[in-house]
């Protein structure tokens, strides 16, 4: 029987909400939040690899944009007391105060606001190229961070925010996640897309093509930052607290991990990527704790799980460079053809 | 058609194009030639707005187009091939064409994200109009090949096709012949021909192949060291000693 492969693309995205529906009812607090984890870094995942694998561009900036969402949806949704309770220092300004939205309209509004500070730093750093331009955002980032710290009526400061309402439910994160994915897909399947593809591949022959390359590159920054902000509000309101010390370099670079790991410029590999990362790095947490192997017993080595981490990454780099799934996207064409091939061999 | 008005184009202490007069009439094919570094690419690249002329004044179909950026010109309709092709290597064949086709489509960025039907409409036309585009140069089997997966002479084809795709009244060709055996340049010039009967194109270009520029140019100019030493037919021009001299060397 022959199933076209919109019918089965249909079907395994219904099996896919299925396992979720029934993961969320049946698995306890700390699986459920390792699977939303994994869905907020997949849309984190997808916003980077749309810069460094689609565009071409390698930005390190990453955590500043989630910095910006995260904080902007967490004032936006808290009550006036919430907020009272959180600025016992230093009283927080008096109409940022009274604003409340709705969970919805601060998450837009966190994503927006994430753009356009992508704009403000996109536009001047994008004039530079590779790892320059790696500095420049990193630089941005970190002076986001600065900014965010020393803000103290605006941002609480140090203090970080506290008691945010735990929003990021099953459903609001795999739903962004599935939007994120489906918004780049449509992106990148377009004619701009293709645009967006020349450039990562000679800037020169784009730009005599009549592709107007630095407004490619902006608006391809300035999208990456939108998602990159929803991540980071989403997960605010999945920890429910945020400080200014969570979104150094280290967060910017785990997501870096996925992608590399996961294969620059594929949708599905940053997806896979983001699932596998974050599963992983939960389940091998045993590693860090005292364990008995038959003749040695180990004392807990906390760590030791991002040694192997470290390990994984140097034999990819080593020996496959591109990464799970390449710049190839999962086709059920590509499947059926790698059944068989396994199939030949097992049959010989 | 296109016009330079005393363009220099000065890298430091170096003159690379100086005092460069160039007029081409709609439907001329034009050489431009010369040894090796006698700023001929230059001559191009200020043309096509990847440098600005440090003097003089560039003026397509009367307009002054000094100083603006490639992609602006491209869009009034001046196209170009580069000397070492520049594919675009991961995608395929037809895609190359598209990106170039992207120019006239005018949809945003938004209406192609969510494909909305005055974009769907558009897409399709431009795909009906690359295809055309393949089949009328025989790529069209190919359509769907990694671009760099073609062989050299096809990837050049390629590469003309693209620079066609953005629809330009000027096509600036850098060295089309390159690499090629002297069986390959003979379709290229016919080639050459056919596109700019078909397309109604004015064409610039630039070669070492003599055989080629002889028999395609209608006329032709002769730089070195970024001085246009001689200007005119192809019978004038080999007869001109400092076009000898230039190429052969006389003591």
């Amino acid at each position: 029987m022959k199933i076209p492969n919109k019918a089965k693309t249909a079907l395994a995205l219904a099996a896919g909400a299925a396992l979720i529906a029934v993961a969320d009812a049946s698995l306890g607090p700390f699986a459920v939040r390792i699977l939303n984890l994994s869905a907020i870094y997949v849309i984190l995942a997808l916003s980077l690899n749309l810069l460094n694998g689609f565009t071409g561009l390698f930005s390190l900036g990453h955590a500043g944009f989630m910095a910006v969402g995260a904080y902007v949806s967490a004032l936006l949704t808290m009550s006036p007391a919430q907020k009272d309770m959180n600025f016992f220092l230093t009283p927080i300004v008096p109409w940022l105060r009274e604003v409340q939205l709705p969970f919805l309209a601060a998450l837009l509004v966190a994503g927006l606001c994430a753009a356009l500070v992508g704009l403000l730093i996109g536009a001047p750093a994008l004039r530079l190229r590779d790892d320059y331009l790696a500095i420049a955002t990193l630089g941005f980032a970190e002076i986001i961070r600065v900014l965010i710290t020393n803000a103290q009526p605006l941002t609480n400061g140090a203090q970080g925010l506290k008691a945010i309402p735990k929003y990021s439910t099953t459903w609001v994160v795999w739903g962004a996640a599935a939007a994120a994915a489906a918004f780049l897909v449509l992106l990148l399947r377009s004619s701009y897309g293709r645009t967006i593809k020349a450039v990562r591949d000679d800037e020169i022959a784009a730009e005599a093509m009549g592709v107007n390359v630095f407004r490619v590159k902006v608006t391809s920054f300035v999208i990456s930052s939108f998602w990159a902000g929803v991540g980071g509000a989403l997960l605010g309101h999945m920890i429910t607290t945020i400080d200014p010390k969570m979104f150094t370099l280290m967060l910017t670079f785990n997501i870096l991990l996925i992608v590399v790991l996961g294969g620059n410029g594929s949708i599905t590999g940053s997806i896979l990527g983001a699932i596998i990362v974050t599963v992983l790095m939960e389940a091998l947490r045993f590693l860090d704790m005292p364990m008995n192997l038959l003749f040695i017993r180990t004392q807990g080595l906390p760590g030791l799980r991002m040694v192997i981490f470290s390990l994984i990454l140097m034999i990819v780099v080593l020996y496959r460079q591109k990464g799970l799934m390449g710049t190839n996207e999962f086709s059920w064409d590509a499947l059926s053809s790698l059944a068989r091939r396994l199939g030949r061999k097992g049959g010989k | 058609m296109l016009r330079t008005e005393g363009v220099y184009m000065r890298f430091g202490g170096l003159t690379a194009v100086a005092d460069l007069n160039v007029e081409i009439d709609k439907g001329e094919i034009v050489g431009l030639i010369g040894p090796n570094g006698a700023g001929k690419t230059t001559a191009f690249n200020t043309v096509t707005g990847v440098y600005r002329p440090s003097e003089g004044t560039v003026r397509f179909k009367g307009r002054d187009i000094t100083g603006k950026k490639p992609h602006e010109i491209t869009k009034r309709g001046i196209a170009r091939t580069f000397q070492n092709i520049r594919l675009f290597k991961d995608m395929s064949v037809l895609e190359n064409v598209l990106v170039a086709c992207h120019l006239r489509l005018g949809a945003g960025v938004a209406a192609c994200t969510l494909h909305l039907p005055g974009y769907l409409k558009k897409e399709r036309e431009a795909r009906a109009f690359a295809e055309g585009l393949l089949d009328s140069v025989g790529l069209r089997s190919l359509a769907d090949e990694p671009a760099t997966s073609l062989p050299y002479g096809k990837q050049r084809r390629l590469e003309i096709v693209r620079a066609l795709a953005t629809k330009p009244e000027l096509l600036l060709l850098d060295e089309p012949a390159a690499g090629m055996n002297p069986q390959e340049s003979l379709e290229l010039m016919e080639f050459i021909h056919r596109i700019r009967d078909e397309y109604d194109l004015t064409i610039l270009l630039i070669e070492h192949h003599m055989q080629v520029v002889m028999g395609v140019c209608s006329r032709m100019y002769v730089l070195d060291y970024g001085v246009t030493i001689a200007h005119g037919g192809p019978e004038q021009i080999q007869k001109d000693p400092k076009v000898i001299e230039a190429y052969l060397g006389v003591d």
